[in-house]
Order: structure tokens, then C-alpha cells, then sequence
């Protein structure tokens, strides 16, 4: 007998499409969907376990067992739905509909909970666990096994962070096909076989992924815990509010789940156009700075005593005030925001520099920089959106090419788009770089985990030489010009300003190639700083502050009489710094900056130290506070309300998770400040910020020229002697990662690299310790083997033990002394000296 | 004039009945075997407390009355068997109905009931019970945590044979069953 309907629908089939028939419902669906996703939009829900709209098909747990009929014949046995793609004239028996696929359904539930403990009710998946959920719906209600269960010792660590209770592991390898697929490091996989199958991990080999945490999120039972949230609330425990990761310019979608007034763990949201449904380990993990003990509450001012003590907001704002309007008259005020403002918060320093401090010396940049970075901004990125480059836009390209910046390390989300761009439709990634990473392996177009195609996509340049090498691609690799032309994308990074003529190379290369370029800062902060008009060149919108139509237009929407803001451009940090150190500044107001980010570490706090008066607007206690004259606390992202611009320059919004009473954001502070210097600058919330700040709009006026400055040579090590190469690692010392020891025991060991040439000529040996010095001071690390250009050392930047511009005071590009460090008396302790 | 005999009739015939009065608190008598008193939490037999924070008490509870935190155990610092003990555990008797669930919830058999009843004070804040007041006082050949797990050779052993174990080593150090420990059992 034949299960076929009558058919009801004449319409013809549309091209591209397939007519089945689903629990009697006619339906029209692309050729080659999968099954259970037409289901899915019928409405019709079929359980699963290992299905994953993200995910290739498995067919692992057979859960989503359907009955399937094909020309007029009945398949002889229940098809997996997630595995099956449509076909036309299918007629398809869900469980609704077939006692068939019913039974055989319940009959797989049973068999995966032959082996499940019945420990929901201490399980932290109890109450949003896939299995407990559909064992309710799909299951029986009783069991027929009898036998005792089968246990395993618990937990075992897949890494210090991701603990693993295999015996509630029911097969469905989520985990392993998103390390496989999606991150690429498959150190998580299937051991064994038969009854004794389970996931597990090399035992010499970490499970050592910046992506780890999304597995725990995929696993659809408890058998994947994190070590920060393992037995710490139930589902039913928490409040959730949707929120934005404040970690990086990727600008992730995350779901704050909170209970007794502390964020208990941070899931990633679902947005399919920035961060589909991963987040990084960092962004998942560090949110304990929040309710750290450094955490400042109070306001503080320096007694005559020479120490800080609390005092009243009244008292501290009058002090700070008092002081501000002194040093306005008597040489001028810096201001620092730093890199990790909200575009409301950055917007109220923009205003309240050129507004109660009358200057334009404000730079958002606490890293190294340079002029022609501002030149490279206020030409290519002020003023541009996702409507320019997105992340979609950034998937479909034919090629990418990534510029001073190392996807996975700096702006997780972006390398796994680019990764699933080159897995999913071959694009072409291209990294300028010095050594083959794990990001620039696993963006290889094949998928193998290390095929030698893989170095085609690494141009490798000695470090400091990135703007030559770019200027002479068109001789060198032709190929990738080729590419870039026709749709290209370039990245560049926020380390291009660490190598002279690098951003000019880029706007040329991209004029030459017709590519789009996209600006990817490490901070969240960085793009709408930009935005808001944080930077000694540009005011609000990307109005050069040397365009006078441009300044008046903005003093009259501020109510500022003609000519109060300077035409001339501002000071940029290490100027500003310079300049308080000094004396030409009387005064610096300072943000969230860390001095050990900035390119020489040693005489920005010097310069801290001498500024004549300092006001710190600041969440935990660091090193600017020591020094400083007021200090007034500000609210951390869980407990305020506002928006980052991503990479993309979308608006990425979020609210208040945690109870916010008794601390302010910056732009509430600020504009407090302001009153009592007598302006007003409209920022008490950050609604009124943004509104503010919209109103003004974007600059219509023609954007100004592009960089042109020219390479810097580059430099030649002599006996002894390397190139520096350097950046950040993603899990590091990083200061939002404090009092995470479970997320620090996941990043990557801190390594000294150098090619195998390189090793031997300077006497190094792989495995063994070896000393980078430079005047300052040195970092010993263990050796390890790169395929570095000739003359070249890698170190990460900010690694435990390899603090680069602390120690050396040096950067990117710049000559070191190498050495092995066997002998070396009390120089393998792998901290800097920087005595 | 009928009516008048007949109200001192019920004092004079109430006079043979038998008291129900309870001579409280001069005389103290036990309540029913399975009265609903104040709560337990229970250790094993070396000692180490049954609450492994698992907070289901508190979940359990209709009154809200229960109030738990739990605690990483590490293998320096050991107060349950297992990866969590209750650090913070409260009872506030101001809200406790007596109903039960907690214990019927609990997944170790921690917490109990006992058929102590003398809950009353004159200040909220003594009606909070924290777990030092909760916990039960340790019996001879118990040890006060933190300490490792002391009985058998694995988990095992711990959980399944641990009486029969504890038992055995009493006998061995040749230290006969006390009373109390008999009426506890």
C-alpha cells in the first residue's frame, strides 16, 4: 500500500526546488536540504541529538529516525532525517503520523538511556537538557534494563577549563565534529570502540582550543561542563540577559546568565550574521574581573598625606574639578579614554575634551601608533558600516588577505568565518605574516590539518619589511593580486602602526585591487572611539577638526561659541604623555589604560608619575591609579547599559545584567565632572549619549586624503642579533582575564621561535631555553621551531613570562640579542627582569 | 434550676477523665517517631558531612527557607566525598513549615529530620540556622573535617561498604558500640 496522498497542489515545482510530502503536508523545499530541516519549517519537530544546523550531518545518535517513502516504495527501514536530503516525490512519516517511526524512536531512546545516570536532578543540564527534555516527549516511561549502568571515574579534564563526565556522553560527536569543522583542532575525539566507545583526548596532547567552551554549549547532555560553572546553578537558578562581549572588535552576541547579584557564566548569543552561535573561550570565560577584589567602589583623592583615601562622589568630583580648571589655564588637559569604551562612553570624553577641557588632545589608541594610522582612519574606516563590509560580505569574498593581524589570536570570530569561508567554498586567505600559525594552517583552503598547500597562503615578510613586501606583491605573488582582484577583502590589524608606510601599502594595494578593506582592532572600544570622535584629529561623526565648516557645525549643535574648539589637531598619546611629563600639559584625565600596552611602557609611567594633576576614571586599581591625584570608579559592562561598534562598525547594543545601583558609567561620570567645571555636556545615560551623538550625524564633507608615507628599512641583524616579531596571544595577561586560572590554564604556551637555520646559527636548540635581551632587560623561554624568514624571533606579546615592550622595550620589527640561555645562571625563571 | 446542675455536671465528670495536659516545660515528652523537627545534616562515617551543595533542598523547599552555597573540595581541603560540600548552609526557622521536602529531595540523605521541636526565640537572627548548628555532632571514630576519605580503598568501597567498614574498624581498636551511636543508627 502506498502511504502517497492524492495530490493537492498544482502549482508547478519552482526551479531549484523538490515537492515531497511531510505527515501528509505538501511542501516545497531546495534541493538538497536536509530532511529534518523541512521538517523544522513545516513546524513539524523531529527529536535530535547530533543534528546541528552549523554542523555537517552525522547521523551519530539516530534519534531523528522518520519513515520514508520513495517512488511508491516504502524504505524497508526508519531513515535518519538529519542525514537524508529531500528528493522529489518523498513522502515522509514522522513520528505524528507513523506508529513506525514512533516505536522506533522510543527504541533509540531507550538505548541511549541504558547508559545515561538518572542524575538530573545534580546535573547542570537538568532543565535545559535536550535528552531530559525529549526523553519526556519521545521516550517511555519506563526502562527495561535492569543490569547495573555503566560508570566511568569523574570528570576527566579535556583541559583545565572543559571537564568531561563521559558516562552522560551519549555519542552524538557535537564536540568533535565543531572541533573537526568549525575551530579546527581536533584534539577532542571518539576512543574505542563498541560498548567501551567514549569521547577522550590525546594523553599528550591538551585539548588546547580558543574555541572550546562552544562545545559544552553544543553538548545536548551534561557530559561537557566548564571548571568555572560546573555545579555552580541550574538553569532554573539564572536570569538571563542578552549582552555583547567586551573583549574584542569581533563584537559577539553572549547571553549573561546571573544569579545573586554575579554573573555565573556568559553563553554565546545566536546571531547569525556576526558570531552565528560560537564565542571564543575568553569572551565565555572572563567575566570574573566583574566582581574582582581590585574593583574599585568608592571615589578616592589623595590626601596631604601623599595617599589615596575614600571619600564622597561630592568631594572627589569637586577635587578633581577644582584641579582641572587650574591646569586648564595653566598649560592645558590630556586626555586618555583608553581602547575599551562603549561608543557612549567614548563620545562623553570626545565632548568633554573639546568641551570643558577646550582641546583636542584625546587619543583612544593605549597601544603603539602612529600619525599614519589617523591618516589610514579618517580616510578608509571613520564613517563606514556593514553595509561597506560585513561578516557576510567578508564569507563570500574569493580571497581575504589579512595585514598585521592574526585572525584567531586577535578577532576569534573573524577567523572562523574566514575558516569556514575557505573550508565551505574555497576562499583564499592569505596572511602577511612571519611564521605559519595554527590560524594560517587551519584557514588553508584543504582541510587538512597540515598538507603542505597549507604555506601557500602565508606571504612571509621579516618583520618591519610587511610595506615593502606589500608594495612589490604585483612581482612577487602575482597570484594574489589576482585573487584579491574582483571582490577582495583586506584586513588590517591595529599592529599595522607598529611598521611604518604599512597602512599607506594597504590603501594602495586596495586602490590597486579594487578590494574593500576592513579595519579589525584587538579592543572593543577602538571603532567607536573612532567613532565618537576620541582622537586628536577627528571630532564626532569623522569631522576633521581642521575643517572649520565641520567645527562650526558641531559648536553650534553643542551650543559652544565660534572658536572654542582648537583648529588645530591635537596631541596623540605618546605625545600627550610626552608632553605631561613635560610639563606642557598640567593635567591628564586617564581612562582604562594600562601603560605596559603602550610602545615604551617604562617612560609612560614616568610620565604618569610627573603629570602635575591626574584624575583616573577607572574600574579596578592599576597602575595609573597609584599615581593618582583623584581616582573616581566607574560601572563594568555587566552593570550599565550602552554599545560597542564591532570591526564591522555595527552597532552592537546591550542592557544591564547585573544590579547597577550605586555605580555609574563613564559618560554619567563625566558628565558630572563637566557640571562641576560649569558645562554641560548631555551625557547623563548613555541613552542620552547615543542620542546625542546620533543627532549630530556623519560627516558630508569629502574624506580626507589617505596615507602616503614610505616604508622604513628595514633592519639587519648583526652576530647575535634577530628581527622581532610580536603579538598578542587571545588568552594572555590580558587585564579583563584577571582571577580566571581554569581560562589560563588553556592558552598557549609562551615559546621563543625561530627557524631551524636561525637556531643553529645563533646556538639554539628546540625544547631548551633561549634568551631575548635588549638593553632593558631580557625573557627567557623555551625554544620552539617556526618557519620563520632567516633572522627572525617570535615571541608572544603579552604572555606569561614574555611581557615584550615591559622587558625589552621593544616592539614589532626591531633588533634583539638572542641567545641560549643552558648556562645562564638564574635566567630560567622566564620572567622578564627589566632591572 | 435544671440547667445550672447540668454546667457543674460536665466540670464534676471532667474532673475523672483522664489529662491531656503535657506538664511542658517541667516534663518533656517525645514526639512521634517520624515528627518533623528540627533538621540534620548528616556525615559519613569518618566524619566527612553528606551535603554536597547540590542545592536540591533548597529548590525543594515551598517556604524558601533554605539558603546553600556550595564549596569546592579539593584534596588538601576535604569536607565531603566527592567535588562539592555546602559551604554556606542556612535554615531559617522563621519561614520552615516543617513539610519535609527538603529531605525527600535530598539526593545523599544529608539532611534529615529530627524530632527536636524546641524552636522558638526571642530574635529573628538566632532563628537562622547556620550548618555549624545544623551539622551532627561527631561520634566516637568520627573526625572532624576536612580530611581525605578514610574508608576503603576506592569510591566505591567508600560509599557502599563505609558502615560495615567504619564497624569493622571500631571492633578492630576493640572500642564497643556507644549508646548514642546505636540510637542514631
Amino acid at each position: 500500500m502506498s502511504l502517497s496522498p492524492e495530490k493537492t497542489d498544482a502549482r508547478p515545482v519552482p526551479e531549484g526546488y523538490v515537492r515531497l510530502t511531510i505527515d501528509g503536508l505538501e511542501v516545497d523545499a531546495p534541493k538538497g536540504e536536509i530532511l529534518i530541516r523541512t521538517c523544522e519549517r513545516l513546524g513539524i519537530i523531529v527529536p535530535r541529538f547530533c543534528d546541528h544546523p552549523l554542523l555537517d550531518p552525522a547521523g551519530a545518535c539516530r534519534q531523528c529516525l522518520v519513515e520514508v517513502e520513495m517512488g511508491g516504495r516504502l524504505m524497508p527501514k526508519p531513515q535518519a532525517s538529519c542525514t537524508m536530503t529531500v528528493a522529489d516525490g518523498m513522502v515522509v512519516k514522522t513520528q505524528h503520523t507513523s506508529p513506525v517511526a514512533d516505536k522506533a524512536q522510543q527504541g533509540v531512546m531507550e538505548m541511549l538511556l541504558i547508559n545515561h545516570p538518572l542524575d538530573c536532578p545534580i546535573c547542570d543540564k537538568g532543565g535545559e537538557c535536550p535528552l531530559q527534555n525529549q526523553a519526556m516527549s519521545n521516550g517511555r516511561t519506563d526502562s527495561r534494563f535492569v543490569d547495573p549502568k555503566r560508570t566511568f571515574p569523574k570528570p576527566l579534564p579535556i583541559s583545565t577549563q572543559v571537564l568531561l563526565d563521559r558516562e552522560r556522553c551519549i555519542l552524538c560527536q557535537r564536540c568533535t565534529r565543531f572541533s573537526e569543522q568549525i575551530a579546527g583542532d581536533p584534539f577532542i575525539d571518539l576512543l574505542e570502540r563498541g560498548a567501551d566507545q567514549q569521547i577522550g583526548v590525546a594523553a599528550d596532547k591538551p585539548f588546547q582550543s580558543y574555541f572550546s567552551g562552544n562545545t559544552i554549549q553544543i553538548c545536548p547532555v551534561g557530559a561537557l561542563t566548564s571548571a568555572a560553572y560546573r555545579f555552580r546553578a541550574r538553569p532554573f537558578d539564572l536570569v538571563s540577559t542578552p549582552g555583547v562581549c567586551e573583549h574584542c572588535a569581533s563584537g559577539c552576541e553572549q547571553r549573561n546568565d546571573t544569579r545573586r547579584g554575579t554573573v555565573m557564566r556568559r553563553l554565546a548569543g545566536n546571531d547569525p550574521e556576526v558570531n552565528e552561535e560560537w564565542t571564543c573561550d575568553k569572551g565565555r570565560f572572563a567575566f570574573r574581573y566583574l566582581t574582582s577584589k581590585e574593583r574599585i567602589v568608592r571615589p578616592m583623592v589623595r590626601g596631604a598625606d601623599g595617599r589615596l583615601a575614600e571619600t564622597s562622589w561630592t568631594n572627589g568630583l569637586r577635587v578633581a574639578a577644582e584641579g582641572l580648571l587650574a591646569a586648564r589655564s595653566s598649560g592645558g588637559i590630556g586626555v586618555l579614554p583608553g581602547g575599551r569604551l562603549t561608543v557612549e562612553d567614548a563620545y562623553a570624553y570626545a565632548k568633554f575634551a573639546r568641551v570643558a577641557a577646550h582641546t583636542n588632545d584625546i587619543d583612544f589608541r593605549a597601544r603603539p601608533h602612529s600619525g599614519e594610522e589617523l591618516d589610514f582612519l579618517a580616510a578608509h574606516v571613520v564613517g563606514t558600516g556593514p553595509e561597506i563590509l560585513d561578516y557576510t560580505r567578508l564569507e563570500a569574498a574569493p580571497a581575504v588577505l589579512c595585514v598585521a593581524f592574526e585572525p584567531e589570536e586577535e578577532s576569534p570570530i573573524v577567523f572562523l568565518r574566514l575558516r569556514k569561508a575557505a573550508r565551505k567554498h574555497g576562499q583564499k586567505v592569505f596572511h602577511l605574516g612571519q611564521w605559519t600559525t595554527p590560524a594560517v594552517r587551519r584557514t588553508a583552503t584543504s582541510t587538512g590539518v597540515a598538507s603542505p598547500a597549507a604555506r601557500d597562503n602565508l606571504i612571509r615578510a621579516v618583520p618591519g619589511a610587511e610595506a615593502a613586501v606589500l608594495a612589490e606583491l604585483a612581482e612577487t605573488a602575482p597570484h594574489v593580486i589576482e585573487a584579491l582582484t574582483g571582490g577582495g577583502v583586506i584586513l588590517v590589524g591595529e599592529r599595522a602602526a607598529e611598521v611604518p608606510g604599512l597602512y599607506s601599502a594597504v590603501a594602495a594595494l586596495a586602490q590597486r585591487t579594487g578590494a574593500a578593506v576592513g579595519w579589525v582592532p584587538r579592543r572593543a572600544g577602538d571603532r567607536g572611539a573612532l567613532e565618537a570622535g576620541a582622537v586628536p584629529t577627528l571630532l564626532p561623526g569623522g569631522r576633521p577638526v581642521t575643517d572649520a565648516a565641520a567645527r562650526a557645525e558641531i559648536e553650534r549643535a553643542w551650543g559652544l561659541a565660534a572658536g572654542t574648539i582648537p583648529a588645530t589637531p591635537g596631541r596623540d598619546t605618546d605625545d600627550i604623555l610626552g608632553a605631561a611629563a613635560m610639563g606642557e600639559l598640567a593635567a591628564l584625565v586617564v581612562g582604562g589604560v594600562d601603560p605596559d600596552d603602550l610602545a615604551d611602557p617604562a617612560a609612560a609611567r614616568s610620565a604618569l608619575r610627573e603629570a602635575g594633576f591626574l584624575v583616573s576614571i577607572e574600574l579596578h586599581a592599576s597602575a595609573v591609579t597609584e599615581v593618582a591625584d583623584v581616582v573616581l570608579p566607574v560601572a563594568p559592562d555587566a552593570q550599565r547599559a550602552g554599545s560597542y561598534l564591532n570591526w564591522e562598525g555595527r552597532r552592537r547594543e546591550f542592557g544591564v545584567a547585573l544590579d547597577a545601583s550605586g555605580v555609574l558609567p563613564d559618560c554619567r561620570v563625566l558628565d558630572t565632572l563637566a557640571v562641576e567645571m560649569d558645562v554641560d555636556l548631555f551625557t547623563q545615560t548613555p541613552a542620552a549619549a547615543a542620542g546625542d551623538l546620533a543627532r549630530l550625524g556623519r560627516f558630508a564633507g569629502t574624506a580626507p586624503p589617505g596615507p602616503a608615507a614610505q616604508p622604513a628599512r628595514t633592519r639587519t641583524p648583526a652576530y647575535g642579533q634577530a628581527v622581532l616579531a610580536t603579538w598578542r596571544q587571545l588568552v594572555d595577561e590580558s587585564s579583563l582575564a584577571i582571577d580566571e586560572p581554569a581560562l589560563a590554564g588553556t592558552a598557549r604556551p609562551a615559546q621563543v621561535r625561530v627557524n631551524a637555520a636561525t637556531a643553529e646559527r645563533l646556538g639554539l636548540t628546540e625544547g631548551l631555553l633561549a634568551t631575548v635581551r635588549t638593553e632593558r632587560g631580557s625573557i627567557t623561554l623555551p625554544v620552539a621551531a617556526a618557519d620563520l624568514p632567516d633572522g627572525v624571533v617570535w615571541l608572544p606579546a603579552n604572555s606569561a613570562g614574555s611581557r615584550v615592550r615591559v622587558a625589552l622595550g621593544v616592539g614589532h620589527g626591531e633588533l634583539v640579542g638572542v641567545s641560549a640561555a643552558g648556562g645562564a645562571a638564574g635566567a630560567a625563571d622566564g620572567n622578564g627582569d627589566t632591572a | 434550676m435544671f440547667d445550672f446542675f447540668k454546667g457543674f455536671g460536665v466540670t464534676f465528670s471532667t474532673m475523672f477523665r483522664k489529662v491531656v495536659t503535657e506538664e511542658y516545660p517541667e516534663d518533656f515528652p517525645p514526639a512521634a517517631p517520624r515528627y518533623h523537627g528540627r533538621h540534620q545534616l548528616n556525615r559519613h562515617p569518618d566524619g566527612l558531612e553528606k551535603c554536597v551543595g547540590c542545592e536540591l533542598c533548597a529548590w525543594a523547599c515551598p517556604a524558601d527557607a533554605i539558603y546553600v552555597e556550595g564549596g569546592d573540595n579539593t584534596e588538601e581541603e576535604r569536607y565531603s566525598p566527592g567535588e562539592r560540600y555546602g559551604a554556606i548552609y542556612q535554615i531559617n526557622y522563621l519561614r520552615c513549615i516543617g513539610c519535609g521536602l527538603c529531605i525527600e529531595a535530598c539526593p545523599t540523605r544529608s539532611l534529615t529530620m529530627t524530632n527536636f521541636y524546641e524552636l522558638a526565640d526571642d530574635n529573628r537572627q538566632d532563628l537562622i540556622y547556620t550548618k555549624e548548628q545544623l551539622l551532627a555532632p561527631l561520634l566516637p571514630g568520627m573526625e572532624a573535617p576536612p580530611h581525605p576519605m578514610r574508608l576503603g580503598e576506592d569510591e566505591q568501597d567508600y560509599y557502599v561498604l563505609g558502615p560495615q567498614l567504619a564497624r569493622a574498624s571500631a571492633a578492630g581498636e576493640q572500642v564497643a558500640n556507644d549508646p548514642v551511636g546505636e540510637q542514631v543508627r
